[in-house]
């Protein structure tokens, strides 16, 4: 479970030697657009001897490799072998790239025999929306990462300050999410320093149901966990039907405060009790 | 053969090696007062896995840790290699 990922450039020593401090809840190693094609061995060499000498890692590691039709991708996955990475994301997602990279991984884990490892769908294309609700099934995702930079470059459309031009996408992402039982985790908010802007936006994402944010500064980390974990009065209010539940286990509906209480509310309460203790807020 | 990795930014080194007649390394750190022996062992222990004995080696330290040093090195002896 995540609330907020931060990116980080493969090739930056400092970033990655620090990446065990930030606020994030995971950290994405970044292999692809971050890192110039003259760097790509360089990055990759980096990212090899720092998981597998480090002492200290991040508590949970996404590693995204590079797309499927360029010649590092196969490279970019033999960093399974170190057995450090917990979640592979997968960079234009859609149908055909999810299949090829579930084969490719496969035929890598048997051979070698390494630990299963969970798909994050990065998904910044026209088709990888249109696709969305036929790979988001897939058995190795947990979760699904919307790119508005790429898919508004895939529409020819102006990204702007009110994100309504991604409204659709983000629906998208967040039912098909919601059918699986994956995770939905937010596009990067870009101006790194419209603090403001990143709080009201990530509010009005979460409204929609998004779970989680990718950051690109670690000036962003502390606004999204807040933002995207339960407040004080939701662990409050879950606390109050989930004591008034148990005082009652055999009815089906209740009242609490004048409000009806039924199965789904039930679940919602566990859902946010759930959450809070797993990010240490109660 | 040649070959170059890394970047003079902070906590980063750059590393360039070359053929030569024997083994030859110098190091320029910022911190070479407390770490030259430890740098100077990560070199000759990655050149000593790597076969590596006749090549001169230069490395511009700005605070990297031993990994990646390590790893510096690995990408300038590949780039070396293929520097046919």
């Amino acid at each position: 479970m995540f609330r907020s990922l931060l990116f980080i450039p493969g090739n930056n020593p400092s970033m990655l030697q620090n990446a065990d401090v930030f606020l994030a809840d995971a950290v994405i190693i970044d292999l692809e657009d971050a890192i110039s094609i003259k760097e790509k061995d360089n990055a990759r060499n980096l990212v090899h001897n720092y998981l597998t000498t480090s002492s200290v890692l991040p508590k949970q590691i996404v590693l995204r490799i590079n797309s499927i039709d360029t010649v590092w991708y196969k490279k970019d996955l033999d960093l399974l072998k170190t057995n450090k990475i917990n979640y592979l994301l997968i960079p234009k997602a859609d149908s055909k790239t999810i299949i090829e990279v579930n084969e490719y991984l496969d035929t890598l884990f048997s051979n070698n025999n390494l630990d299963e490892i969970k798909l994050i769908a990065l998904v910044e294309t026209a088709r990888g929306i249109t696709e969305i609700d036929k790979f988001a099934e897939n058995k190795r995702l947990c979760a699904i990462l919307l790119g508005a930079e790429d898919l508004t470059n895939d529409l020819e459309i102006k990204r702007s300050e009110t994100n309504q031009e991604i409204f659709y996408a983000r629906s998208k992402v967040i039912f098909a999410c919601a059918t699986n039982k994956l995770i939905s985790i937010d596009t990067p908010f870009t101006n790194i320093n419209d603090i403001v802007g990143l709080e009201k936006d990530s509010a009005f994402s979460k409204s929609l149901g998004m779970k989680a944010r990718a950051c690109i500064h670690p000036n962003q980390l502390e606004i999204v966990n807040r933002i995207y974990s339960p407040s004080n009065e939701d662990i409050n209010w879950a606390l109050e039907v989930f004591k008034a539940h148990q005082a009652n286990p055999n009815v089906g509906a209740f009242q609490l405060k004048g409000k009806m209480i039924d199965k789904p509310i039930i679940e919602r309460a566990k859902k946010i009790i759930e959450k809070a203790k797993l990010f240490n807020l109660m | 053969m040649k070959g170059t990795a890394g970047s003079k930014e902070s906590n980063d080194c750059l590393i360039t090696i070359e053929s030569s007649v024997e083994r030859k390394i110098e190091i320029n750190s910022i911190v070479g007062v407390f770490f030259y022996d430890q740098i100077l062992k990560v070199v000759e222990d990655t050149l000593d896995e790597q076969e590596l004995y006749n090549v001169k080696v230069i490395v511009e330290d700005k605070g990297a840790l031993d990994y990646t040093i390590k790893s510096r090195l690995l990408t300038a002896i590949e780039r070396m290699r293929e520097d046919v």
